[in-house]
């Protein structure tokens, strides 16, 4: 029997064309490994939400093998000698088991809770990348529907998680939760009884929290993730202005293998910050805050930074009661129900306003500086110090404990800073936008500034400009504004020789002189300005 | 550059096609133009050399901090102990490993990726908008066609038969949602306390969270102290309405409160004592934020403060009404209790709260 010899190098091809053979994918696989995607760094945002939530899977699973949504009462008798013999909830023992009798678990516990955090912060920070520059434009509105709506879903998904141990912190962000679905026109009431199986707190809420937390909050979400990549995918990246770059195509690099491994490197260093977040900085420590007990509250009871700003709504909102034929509406409604609705409805329906307000009902796959759409970006800054009102506000007794300011004070420097500061950030907002957009105009006709300054015969002093472009007898050039960067640097340009190379001694040569580089040396100090 | 843009398909059988050449028909051919493609150094040269090291490096960097994690998660003591000891450190060690273990393969990869890879500029056409207007046509009378084979139009009476289907999805609904649905006012949970069932001929007593009843004397004038219904269960969570702040007014104070009582807290308080429900009537944290100076009591979840020397009315913040008073007395064994559940109900409002 005669063995044959394997060829190795023949392997890789002969397994491709097998696999081909069945699967019918050379196409399809070529032009995905060709597809071309525009880079910037600010498209990278998104990337880190959804690479934390690669890393919430993973330590959320971890975490999920040993931790017992249970609300029975039991005894403390784990390591942690503080608590021993203190009377809790399995909820809340297995979470400090978790915290001291699990190989790693702390840490993991803490990446989870980072990770969570980085989350929403990432969610954020791309949603106002999205919305300041347009990206939400037709084609891309239901995109923009889908983006929202994982803010939310993160949010529950957060609170959820937050409320999980039964610590004295979960327990107070349910009570007010239940407190808020009280508040509701009607049907609070029923809402309340029937989530929490009774009065609040009940036996059932932690595991039905869980259920939520662990299996049908993130099945949206990763079903949500999904559409989204998926849309991006077919409706391709948008991408900043610039040469060669137009409505109809994508100028970048193709995917693999140098966009892929950059992606990958990169997820690697986010999931490297979590892991350093995790293990080095302490984060909810809910052996210090001890069981949930409905009689113990601590001054300084902050929710997690993506709540506060709901949690300022609610502490700003004066005290109107609405009472009227035998019924009542809390004040609790306004900032906690009907605040947040319209915080989702509004920037949903935004891509259809503005393309009425703009009259612009076309595609468009170029994205917009901020400077270039003066009012959206104003709308930006006003939306943003709103959110930065309330959240501040929602750690007001924080910020009065520790600068030694009244605590009524501060509610109300809230409650007056809500109203007047937004459009004041808008009008700011929208002055520095054109006051950028004129600079960059004044270069594109005068030239970049570059601090020479030069006497003339009549013994004037002015500054010498280096135009871009071949300038007529004033001085001005006739460049188009394009909506992209304009240098505004000399040395950018040219004129000025780049820095060479070295630390202690050159590692490289000096660049031989420009020659013939319009406008050179000469030209900028000849006169013409 | 699409297909159609390009005049002459190149010949892949031609023996003097590279490699790139290929790629570069490839992508022609899925609409892509490599305009630019440029290795960063020079193969063999000095520079890339010196990324092939930093990439090295890195990855060296990852084996070792690895291994470190390794080691240390089996040997590093790490459970817990009272005290300063090494058991400490040991998550911030794990941190530690593990950041630099990820951040070495992160930094190797990106540096492979940006600075060891050619760099290149590619353009690929977008195909955006409607669909070409005679697929659109088609796929149009397709759908068409599909809705008048149903025949639902042609066919009244399948029509009406088909609302027949619409409590189907009410099923769907109902049983998840239904099964949890628990009526609030059958049993009137929101308006009772664990205090309900007392009377002034069978009080409850306040006791403290260890279920010891408190005497008059125990309390030091000026001073509070958290009770619940001496009730089985009466301090556990099963009752969250009921923690109730029991205060022993200064006797000046005292008399404020009595001079401002409302009507319905008559009688209410006992001497220069007087209870209050420690459950915000805002948003049902426990007030107990008690300043002595001031007779204010604040709730730390959003700052509503309550003059207890009157009613304990809101004077700031979100709440609206007082906290409800508890009417208390000294039963027969010299212990606090009280003589009736709270007569408005406790904590946060809700809509059926007139």
């Amino acid at each position: 029997m005669k063995r044959r010899k394997v060829d190795l190098k023949a392997l890789p091809g002969k397994t491709a064309e097998e696999v081909d053979a069945r699967l019918h994918v050379a196409t399809p696989l070529r032009s995905l490994l060709n597809k071309v995607f525009p880079d910037h760094w600010s498209f990278l945002l998104g990337e880190i939400a959804l690479f934390s939530f690669i890393v919430l899977l993973l330590t959320g699973t971890f975490l999920a093998l040993f931790f017992e949504p249970s609300m029975q009462e039991t005894h403390y008798n784990g390591s942690y000698v503080p608590l021993q013999g203190v009377q809790m909830s399995r909820a809340y023992e297995t979470a400090l088991n978790l915290s001291f009798d699990v190989r790693g678990g702390l840490i993991m516990r803490q990446m989870h809770h980072w990770a969570a955090l980085l989350f929403m912060a990432a969610i954020v920070v791309h949603m106002i990348r999205i919305f300041v520059t347009g990206a939400f434009r037709k084609p891309r509105e239901l995109n923009w529907i889908i983006g929202l709506s994982m803010f939310w879903l993160g949010f529950t998904e957060g609170f959820a998680g937050y409320s999980l141990p039964d610590d004295a912190l979960s327990g107070t962000g349910l009570r007010i939760a239940s407190a808020i679905m009280l508040s509701i026109p009607v049907v609070g009431s029923w809402v309340t009884t029937s989530l929490f199986g009774g009065e609040f707190p009940g036996e059932i809420i932690l595991s039905r929290l869980y259920i939520l937390h662990v299996f049908l909050l993130p099945l949206i979400l990763l079903g949500l993730v999904t559409i989204h990549l998926a849309l991006v995918f077919m409706q391709k990246h948008t991408q900043w202005p610039g040469p060669g770059r137009t409505n109809s195509n994508v100028v970048g690099e193709r995917m693999f293998p140098r966009y892929a491994l950059k992606q990958g490197g990169f997820f690697m260093l986010v999931f490297a910050v979590i892991a350093l977040m995790g293990g080095l900085f302490q984060i909810n420590p809910i052996w210090l805050f001890g069981p949930y007990e409905a009689a113990v509250v601590s001054a300084g009871s902050q929710p997690d930074w993506y709540v506060m700003f709901l949690d300022g709504s609610t502490r700003l909102m004066p005290a109107w009661e609405i009472r009227a034929f035998g019924y009542t509406i809390p004040p609790l409604f306004w900032p906690t129900v009907v605040l947040p609705g319209i915080l989702t409805v509004l920037p949903m329906a935004y891509p259809w306003i503005e393309a009425r307000w703009k009259k612009d009902k076309g595609h468009h796959n170029l994205l917009q500086r901020p400077r270039d759409v003066p009012d959206r970006t104003g709308l930006a800054a006003m939306a943003l110090t709103f959110y930065m009102v309330l959240t501040i506000s929602g750690g007001n007794d924080i910020v009065a404990d520790k600068f030694h300011i009244s605590l009524n004070a501060m509610t109300w420097a809230g409650r007056i800073g809500i109203l007047i500061l937004p459009p004041l950030a808008y009008y700011i907002a929208r002055r520095i936008a054109l006051g950028l957009q004129q600079h960059d105009r004044e270069v594109l006709a005068h030239g970049v500034e570059t601090g020479i300054i030069k006497r003339l015969p009549s013994g004037q002093f002015v500054e010498v400009h280096q135009p871009l472009a071949p300038a007529d007898d004033h001085g001005h050039t006739d460049l188009p504004y394009v909506g992209w960067t304009v240098p505004k640097k000399m040395n950018r340009l040219g004129a000025l020789g780049p820095a060479v190379r070295g630390f202690f001694r050159p590692v490289e040569q000096a660049a031989p002189p420009a020659q013939e580089q319009p406008p050179a040396r000469e030209e900028i100090t000849s006169g013409k300005h | 550059m699409s297909e159609s843009n390009t005049p002459v398909l190149v010949d892949l059988d031609d023996p003097n096609l590279t490699t790139f050449d290929i790629v570069r028909e490839g992508a022609r051919r899925d609409g892509i133009e490599i305009v630019h493609y440029e290795p960063q150094y020079p193969a063999g040269s000095k520079g890339e050399r010196r990324m092939v090291r930093i990439v090295s490096f890195f990855f060296l960097l990852t084996g070792i901090a690895s291994t470190a994690f390794v080691v240390a998660f089996i040997w590093w003591p790490w459970e817990y102990e009272m005290g300063s000891n090494p058991s400490k450190v040991y998550t911030p060690i794990l941190g530690l490993t593990l950041g630099l273990a990820l951040i070495g393969v992160g930094l190797g990869i990106l540096t492979w990726g940006k600075k060891l890879l050619p760099h290149e500029i590619a353009i690929q056409d977008r195909h955006d908008g409607p669909s070409d207007p005679v697929e659109r046509k088609i796929t149009g009378e397709t759908l068409k066609f599909i809705g008048s084979e149903l025949s639902v139009a042609r066919r009244p009476a399948l029509k009406l038969s088909l609302l027949g289907l619409l409590p189907l999805g009410a099923v769907a609904a109902a049983v998840p949602i239904g099964a949890m649905i628990k009526d609030p006012h059958h049993p009137d949970v929101l308006f009772k306390t664990g205090f309900a069932g007392a009377t002034p001929e069978n009080p409850i007593k306040l006791v403290r969270d260890d279920y010891t009843p408190i005497r008059p004397e125990e309390v030091s004038t000026g001073g509070q102290i958290t009770v619940f219904p001496g009730i089985p269960g009466g301090v556990s969570n099963k009752y969250a309405d009921s923690p109730t702040l029991l205060i022993h007014l200064r006797e000046d104070d005292a008399e404020v409160l009595r001079q401002s009582l409302y009507q319905i807290n008559n009688g209410s308080p006992w001497q220069s004592y007087v209870a209050y429900s420690k459950i915000c009537t805002h948003a049902g944290c426990p007030a107990s934020l008690y300043e002595q100076q001031t007779n204010r009591l604040l709730c730390p979840c959003h700052q509503s403060q309550f003059l207890i020397t009157d009613n304990a009315r809101p004077v700031f913040g979100p709440a609206t009404r007082s906290l409800p008073m508890l009417p208390i007395t000294v039963d027969k064994d010299g212990h606090f209790a009280a003589t009736s559940d709270y007569k408005v109900p406790v904590g946060p409002a809700f809509w059926e709260k007139s």
